[in-house]
């Protein structure tokens, strides 16, 4: 065959070649535009808390936070929401824990008139507040220690 | 750590058959032109051999329809284009020596493509996620190592060349390096996913340097030693780089601390600076790499420079130059034949195939959701960087010429299968992190059994 005819596959193969990248680094645009990026906690896990509401002037006499003070979450708190507070593995919950003691919907903590009381929603390993064990309507003071598998919360103001 | 992620997740399947099928156009184009330029007519099987190429990649773009719908579309194309081109250029130069198709280098890596390609889907079926390889984490590392180790052997080892790389059973010869280091590169993964946290957070700092503690540096050691013995009693120095290079990169990786760096390019010039003082073989290599004419030496860097001289901006065309006059030119030599006959064009268009296929593996560790699979996809993509540079560096006078294999082109078995390999645990990772999230979380979490406590 002509020399033009080896000379025009050859520019060709070239120009299929150029052609290749440039269709793969279209398809690649998606990586730059339309992608999130999220940063992940430390412990690398996500952990949801809800947005710290103001609570009423009432309710700030008393408890407000529900430290995490031993198990594999030590140092998170959550406040002690109107609504209650529900622990528990699952996801949602509250405050999710993670720990393979706890049951999935594990204890409740809320507020009945002045004070602050926990349930036991019927967990596989009790809740435990000091040496007793949880049943139901359980009253809260400060400093309190409520036990849940591995993870021990503490009371605060 | 941070995950990135697309909004959308899609399969991209469809994109994966379109690239497909331009790669495979693109090969047969080649193919075509080598004929023409050669034997001035289209070869007579390319009908055969493209009907038979492309049954073989669709099968695999069908078994990741199956088994991995979300793996990365670009991988497959890619590695499918660089294989094809390299067994283009393997068949030209079997024409120049003077081989048919039949007798010539081609038709074996033609078997060992097809072999490596099915192997490849096959662990893509056998292997439904990547954590499950965790499972065998010092396994791997003593298979790693006796691999390493094996040519070493009296009766299977042989040297070739001055390298102890190669085993041979029969006649059957195989570089068992070239899998070492997918077996080493899942170990390092594992187990500093176990470890990093002791290794960046400990140690103290000396002189404004944050050291680890010398028992955290034992690992490190021990992968010092043994690429040293590869260095010192297989005499191969590109093997040993690319083994320690691979496990700084993913120290570094794993713990976020620069002192790995230099700690590790510290140990490494020790290290090739005492090698360089005791090998004749090795003083050749650095003298050859400072001038390549140098008389009474090996020509071979300087017939590859001639020949890429030769090519200049777009090449003389695939069958019109003369790759095969420089040795070795259908292996360690490719890239100078690539780049004597497809030019400076073609010749980064090559480099850009390989910067996008280590891009996507990059990517495959910075999506993944778990630290081993950002690991492993972050060490392999970094195992294909650093081995491309080693090469082109070689034959381009960077560093001075080590014995690596070019990735999917330079004719050879093992370094083929090795490849493939290496893209299908990409593939497989890519799959995991591209998944939508909705998938794997939400009903499943938190739901397994409560552990009881025994009170006996």
């Amino acid at each position: 065959m002509s020399e033009l005819t080896i000379t025009a596959i050859r520019l060709g193969l070239l120009v299929l070649l150029w052609a290749f990248i440039f269709s793969i680094v279209g398809v690649l645009r998606g990586d730059i535009y339309g992608s999130r990026v999220v940063t992940r906690s430390r412990d690398g896990r996500s952990t949801r808390t809800e947005a710290p509401k103001r609570p009423p002037r009432a309710v700030r006499k008393g408890p407000t936070h529900l430290a995490v003070v031993d198990g594999s979450m030590r140092g998170i708190t959550v406040p002690l929401a109107e609504s209650g507070v529900l622990i528990g593995r699952n996801p949602e919950c509250t405050l999710v824990l993670s720990d393979d003691f706890a049951s999935g919907r594990h204890a409740r903590v809320y507020r009945d008139g002045d004070g602050w009381f926990v349930d036991d929603l019927g967990s596989t390993n009790g809740t435990f507040v000091g040496n007793q064990r949880v049943g139901e309507h359980l009253p809260l003071t400060e400093g309190a220690h409520i036990r849940i598998g591995r993870t021990v919360l503490e009371v605060r103001k | 750590m941070s995950t990135v992620s697309t909004v959308t997740p899609r399969t991209r399947r469809g994109t994966e058959l379109v690239l497909l099928i331009f790669a495979i156009a693109i090969v047969l184009v080649a193919y075509a032109n080598v004929g023409i330029a050669i034997k001035n007519r289209l070869p007579a099987d390319i009908v055969p051999m493209g009907v038979g190429f492309t049954v073989l990649v669709l099968a695999f773009h069908l078994v990741l329809r199956w088994r991995a719908p979300y793996a990365d579309p670009v991988l497959l194309p890619i590695a499918t284009l660089l294989n094809g081109l390299g067994l283009v250029m393997i068949h030209r130069l079997d024409l120049a020596n003077g081989d048919t198709l039949g007798q010539g280098a081609a038709v074996r890596q033609l078997m060992w493509s097809a072999l490596s390609i099915v192997v490849a889907a096959v662990l893509l079926i056998v292997i439904k996620d990547h954590r499950r390889l965790r499972r065998y984490t010092f396994t791997f590392a003593l298979g790693g190592l006796v691999l390493l180790l094996l040519p070493l052997l009296p009766f299977i080892g042989r040297s070739v060349l001055g390298s102890r790389i190669w085993i041979g059973i029969g006649g059957f010869s195989f570089q068992p390096s070239e899998i070492s280091k997918i077996l080493v590169v899942i170990f390092f993964a594992s187990y500093l996913v176990q470890t990093r946290d002791a290794l960046s957070l400990v140690g103290r700092r000396i002189l404004g340097f944050p050291l680890p503690r010398a028992r955290d540096m034992g690992p490190i050691m021990i992968a010092w030693l043994a690429s040293l013995a590869v260095l010192v009693f297989e005499s191969d120095l590109g093997t040993s780089l690319l083994f320690f290079g691979i496990f700084v990169a993913m120290l570094y990786v794993a713990t976020e601390r620069r002192s790995w760096i230099a700690i590790g390019l510290i140990l490494f010039l020790a290290g090739s600076y005492i090698a360089y003082l005791l090998f004749a073989h090795f003083q050749e290599r650095v003298t050859l790499w400072i001038n390549p004419f140098h008389p009474g030496m090996s020509d071979q860097i300087a017939l590859g420079l001639m020949g890429m001289a030769n090519g200049g901006l777009f090449g003389t065309g695939l069958g019109q130059g003369h790759p095969e006059l420089t040795y070795f030119a259908n292996s360690d030599f490719i890239i100078p034949s690539f780049g004597e006959e497809l030019g400076l064009v073609g010749l980064t268009a090559i480099i850009l195939l390989y910067v996008l296929l280590v891009e996507r593996g990059l990517r495959a560790g910075l999506a993944a959701r778990d630290g081993f699979g950002k690991l492993l996809a972050t060490g392999l993509g970094f195992s294909i960087a650093l081995q491309v540079f080693v090469v082109i560096g070689g034959v381009t006078r960077v560093i001075p010429l080590t014995g690596l294999t070019t990735p999917f082109m330079s004719a050879g078995g093992s370094s083929l299968l090795a490849n493939w390999v290496i893209i299908a645990l990409l593939l497989r990772v890519s799959d995991q992190a591209r998944q939508p999230t909705i998938e794997q979380s939400g009903p499943t979490l938190g739901t397994d059994d409560t552990q009881v406590v025994k009170t006996r």
